[in-house]
């Protein structure tokens, strides 16, 4: 430890920290435009001078001087106000006044800093400097006079995001932030920097000019679109969602948030299904709650209990798939099935479908081998992390599946099974690097369970993961990266078919034959619609997408923002969201919604609150922990070891932007499609 | 006066061959070997001896600078030695003609310093404008090698030595040293954060020494004919022989070889013909290169030429670029032309010079028409101090030095200027 004096106040650091971090440790505040705990330290904003004895006499950048043993600090002395006042002087001569047309007003960096440190007029008699604005896209706003070139934007695209898109052209006053060369970012995780850029520089094109932040209510919740479970905050104006923000979390998310959780939020606005519907002459045609329930009830009634199924989609929560589980089994139904991909997981060996070394464990893995996986587009949250760690050296990360652009460099062993054999018996280059790390993790794609070998293609993973070592007492790193938000809930729910029961290739094979007469659609839009034969669909759900086109019966659900429910991600982890506000319309909070239908066709089930609701399944559930927490895995039996088709691996999801019916109904993330089939080539003079 | 036996840059003017053959007539490459031979500890206790100060302009003792190098390499990164060949100081010209001139000064400098540092390679980074000069330099260093001079088993001394020449693309901060170590790198040249410097993370993060070409190019001269020699030249703490450059209102513009510590008066009178029109008409000298704050005739009667003496009346050394001034000048303009360089090429990367070059050249070029208000001249000042000390390299304090200096000896000039602006204006602010 180092003993430092601050402000007179002496404490102990560690050693190796900056002198603005120790500061931090005092108490004492810091100003600072172009430091940020996460990216490289860039020192050019000035803001954060502080006196340091000893040192030559002038003030010195906090926040890239190491701490010194004996070193004497002061943030407040005469020559500290001065630099301060000088720097922030300096910062808005060349800054618009604009504030109250400002998107960052209210939680501008500078406005705040200005207030505290500035002087309260200025002395600069000259003309303002504009910037012509540059098109970073459909995502960021830009209104570049307003930058204050702390470079934060470059710095976490070239270091975080992995995208050498922005970097500073021309020099002196004339330095100008631009993509290379007029190209929108290309990046799934750009707007991380409107959060970053500490003025109105950056800002959400989206969000523009819609509300003034201090009108917005918000509510803490987390995101559904992939499997990480990010957690967010989204912030409403009346009944509409304004926009969603990152929420700090240093094991799922740390402070960032992909593309897609952070402006897919106008999909929420469009397409909703508010309203039931009953499909009557072979048209929809609104009808009431009580209709649509009778029409639900009539045909089951008519049918044998074998003959109704139930599938839950990748957007379902865990209480709405808990009360539909309870509903089939009341009705004697075994069908039930929450693998819209068909993927070969499920049952007790929890360890098979969860992501056991936990998003944080990777920073402490030492080697990677991911199969099958485009992580980049499956979970872009984990694929930063994963670019984290490899940032930080001694991690090679190999790659069975497509070779595709993760934003850090992997070794490509191969495009297939046949290389994943040949890794299982120690065959390949790669082999060693695995067999020389202590914390090795594999990383196994949703895609290559669902594959008809998943079965084997999951042995053969596990076969790796237990060859190299990547199982042992205090370490699992066999990772299965899950894509749909619903699936480590519903696994652990055991939303699985029961004793006889179908799945969901056998529903729609039952449905097409007859065999089934009533298919219970919970928010599923990625099964084949056509496959369903004559069966009569239920499609409870908040987005008119493919389920609700095949629909015969449409109960009106409620999206991720508008109810308080629980979602367990890739890891396990328990999370909850919460109701940031109503659902448009008649639409209902969905385990509502089943426990009305189970009164109105005489199977009550036997809660009717949803804290007793989630009683039940955790009772019921021993894998479910605390909201926040994960039930470890044991290692265990898992697969099936068999031949595999030699057939390469495929990544599931070709558009990361549009995966779920709330991506596909938002208008940016059709622009952001747009942008990417143009291949980012969007200059200034488009459009 | 230094007389001929002590002069160093022989072929200054370039009257003589500047290759090989003629380099080893003036005495270059004679007995390097043997100078090696003596060991690193040997050449760098010399060169503490001798008291030779850094060329470049900031007067580091250069014998202290590279006993911060690490002689033995712990973790196995190299050393580096990177000569600073970017001359681009106003007024500043000597650099230029040691290299189109007398280039074996500089490569046998550059083996030598380099055996001293323990580094196997060396690069010099020239000024792109410098076209002669790199072409000149190039065919020294493949002399040198034809020679055996460098390359494997440098001198036969068994010292593997490899020089580069790399080309800037003209920016003035790629002079600035860390910021030249970006540029080589093939980066925008930016300087970097100290700590850590150089010589414990320079160039792709291993120790590096960044030294200018004349502190280079004297090192074979010093190690040859003894640090005693070169001490004995100059005054206390000021030694040895300095290339000063000498522009501007004089009959004779010229560089010229001198030793430290010479009478600014005498060097102007015995070397350059004297002032324009007589001392008398002097009105002001810059005596170091544009970026140090001006001398006023009254000082430039007395002050002597070295880096110390320089400090005493708040001015500096620098390169020694000497720009003198008749009273023909309009001394407000000619600062004014300083600030508007200092503000194209402030790099922007940190908010004091990249804001306030500007402010400062916008201001003095009211102030030079007299469109301003009397206080606006202490704003101006204070502005000066609020960049100054505040930014990553020196370049801010550059920017802001020329300024007080104006502003210290000149004050009643512009506020002279202002009022009668005002006056032609019928009493009001223009």
């Amino acid at each position: 430890m180092v003993k430092v004096t601050i402000d007179g106040t002496e404490i102990e650091v560690e050693p190796g920290i900056t002198v603005l971090q120790a500061c931090e440790q005092a108490g004492v505040e810091i100003p600072r435009f172009c430091y940020h705990d996460r990216l490289s330290i860039a020192g050019n904003c000035r803001m954060c001078l502080v006196e340091v004895a000893p040192g030559p006499p002038k003030p010195a950048a906090s926040c890239a001087m190491p701490v010194g043993e004996g070193m004497e600090v002061k943030t407040d002395s005469e020559m500290v106000r001065k630099a301060r006042r000088g720097v922030m002087e300096m910062l808005l001569i060349n800054h618009p006044l604009d504030c109250p047309i400002c998107d960052q007003g209210g939680e501008c960096d500078l406005q705040d800093q200005a207030l505290y440190y500035g002087l309260d007029r200025s002395r600069f008699e000259e003309n303002k400097r504009a910037v012509p604005d540059k098109d970073f896209g459909p995502l960021i706003k830009t209104e570049m006079t307003r930058c204050i070139h702390c470079t934060r934007c470059i710095r976490f695209a070239t270091e975080i995001a992995g995208v050498e898109e922005l970097g500073a052209t021309g020099r002196g006053e004339d330095m100008e932030i631009v993509t290379y060369v007029g190209k929108a970012i290309t990046s799934e995780m750009s707007g991380n920097m409107i959060d970053l850029c500490p003025v109105g520089a950056l800002t959400s094109k989206p969000f523009a000019f819609t509300a003034r932040s201090w009108e917005l209510r918000n509510a803490e919740s987390v995101d559904v679109l992939d499997a990480v479970g990010s957690n967010i905050r989204v912030d409403t104006l009346g009944a509409e969602v304004k926009r969603i923000l990152p929420r700090l979390n240093e094991d799922v998310n740390e402070e960032w948030i992909s593309d897609k959780t952070r402006f897919a939020y106008d999909g929420l606005m469009r397409q909703r299904l508010d309203r039931p519907y009953v499909r009557r002459d072979g048209k929809l045609t609104a009808a009431s709650w009580d209709d649509a329930f009778a029409a639900i009830a009539g045909r089951i009634k008519g049918l044998e209990p074998t003959a109704v199924a139930a599938i839950a989609g990748d957007l379902a929560d865990c209480e709405s798939m808990a009360a539909l589980k309870d509903l089939m089994a009341a009705l004697g139904s075994p069908h039930i099935d929450c693998r819209q991909d068909g993927a070969k997981i499920g049952g007790d060996a929890r360890a098979a479908w969860l992501f056991n070394s936990t998003i944080a464990g990777i920073d402490t893995a030492d080697a990677c081998l991911i199969i099958g996986a485009n992580p980049r587009m499956e979970a872009a949250i984990i694929n930063t992390r994963l670019r984290g760690r490899w940032t930080g050296g001694g991690f090679p990360i190999g790659v069975i599946g497509e070779d595709a652009d993760l934003t850090y460099p992997t070794t490509h062993l191969g495009p297939g099974p046949e290389t994943l054999s040949a890794v299982a018996e120690g065959g390949d280059d790669f082999c060693a690097r695995l067999e020389d790390a202590e914390r090795p993790m594999v990383i196994l794609g949703s895609g290559a369970v669902a594959r008809e070998d998943g079965a084997a293609v999951l042995a053969a993973a596990r076969a790796v993961a237990e060859r190299f070592g990547c199982v042992g007492d205090d370490w699992n790193g066999f990772n299965l990266l899950q894509r749909a938000a619903s699936r480590v809930g519903g696994l652990e729910l055991g939303f699985l078919p029961g004793d006889g029961g179908r799945d969901v290739a056998g529903i729609l094979a039952g449905a097409c034959s007859g065999e089934i007469g009533l298919v219970w659609l919970l928010g599923a839009d990625e099964i084949d619609m056509t496959g369903l034969g004559d069966a009569l669909v239920v499609y409870q759900g908040h987005h008119g997408d493919a389920g609700a086109n095949r629909a015969d019966v449409i109960l009106p659900g409620a999206a991720y923002t508008e109810k308080n429910a629980t979602y367990v991600n890739t890891e396990g982890r328990v999370q909850r969201a919460r109701a940031a506000h109503f659902p448009p319309g008649e639409a209902k909070e969905d385990w509502a919604i089943i426990r009305a239908f189970s009164a109105a066709c005489g199977k009550t089930l036997p809660y009717d609150s949803l804290d007793a609701l989630r009683a039940r399944i955790l009772e019921a559930n021993p894998g479910f922990g605390e909201p926040g927490t994960i039930v470890p895995a044991p290692w265990a039996e898992f697969g099936v070891a068999g031949d595999m088709d030699p057939a390469p691996f495929a990544s599931p999801i070709d558009n990361f932007y549009m995966t779920d019916p709330i991506s596909r109904a938002s208008v940016t993330m059709a622009r952001c499609t747009e942008m990417l089939a143009g291949g980012g080539e969007n200059t200034g003079t488009d459009g | 006066m230094l007389a001929d036996k002590d002069r160093i840059f022989t072929n200054l003017y370039g009257f003589e061959d500047w290759g090989l053959n003629g380099a080893r007539a003036r005495g270059d490459w004679d007995g390097t070997k043997a100078i090696m031979a003596k060991g690193a500890a040997w050449i760098i206790e010399e060169i503490k001896e001798s008291g030779l100060r850094g060329r470049g302009g900031a007067g580091f003792p250069a014998g202290m600078k590279w006993s911060f190098m690490p002689q033995e390499s712990k973790d196995g990164r190299p050393n580096y030695l990177v000569i600073n060949a970017d001359e681009g100081e106003p007024g500043t010209c000597k650099d230029r003609d040691m290299m189109r001139n007398d280039p074996h000064k500089l490569v046998e400098g550059a083996l030598l310093a380099s055996f001293a540092m323990n580094a196997h390679v060396c690069y010099i980074y020239i000024r792109g404008e410098f076209y002669r000069e790199a072409s000149n330099l190039q065919a020294a260093i493949d002399q040198a090698y034809a020679a055996g001079l460098i390359g494997p088993n440098a001198c036969g001394s068994g010292f593997d030595f490899d020089l580069y020449l790399h080309r800037g693309a003209g920016a003035y901060i790629c002079g600035e040293e860390t910021a030249l170590l970006e540029s080589l790198e093939g980066k925008k040249g930016q300087p970097r954060l100290k700590p850590p410097f150089p010589a414990a993370a320079g160039l792709y993060g291993c120790p590096t020494t960044v030294n200018n070409v004349e502190t280079i190019a004297v090192v074979p001269a010093i190690l040859r004919r003894g640090a005693a020699w070169f001490a004995g030249l100059g005054r206390p703490n000021n030694t040895g022989t300095k290339v000063f450059c000498i522009s501007g209102h004089v009959e004779e513009p010229c560089n010229v070889e001198e030793e430290m510590g010479i009478p600014l008066k005498e060097l102007l009178e015995k070397h350059a013909g004297g002032v324009r029109g007589g001392w008398d008409n002097l009105l002001a000298v810059i005596p170091g290169g544009s970026s140090v704050p001006l001398i006023p005739k009254s000082i430039c009667e007395t002050v002597h030429m070295d880096f110390d003496a320089l400090i005493e009346v708040k001015s500096g050394l620098g390169t020694a670029a000497v720009i003198v001034m008749d009273k023909s000048t309009d001394i407000i303009a000619a600062i004014a032309r300083l600030s508007k360089f200092y503000m194209h090429e402030s790099c922007g990367q940190c908010t004091p010079c990249r804001e306030g070059t500007g402010w400062m050249w916008r201001v003095m070029e009211r102030l030079v028409q007299g469109r301003a208000e009397i206080s606006e001249i202490d704003m101006l000042l204070e502005v000066t101090t609020e960049i100054e000390g505040h930014t990553i390299c020196a370049l801010g304090d550059a920017a802001a030095w020329p300024i007080q200096g104006l502003i210290r000896h000149f004050r009643p000039e512009i506020e002279k200027r202002i009022e009668s602006t005002r006056a032609a204006n019928g009493g009001r602010a223009a």
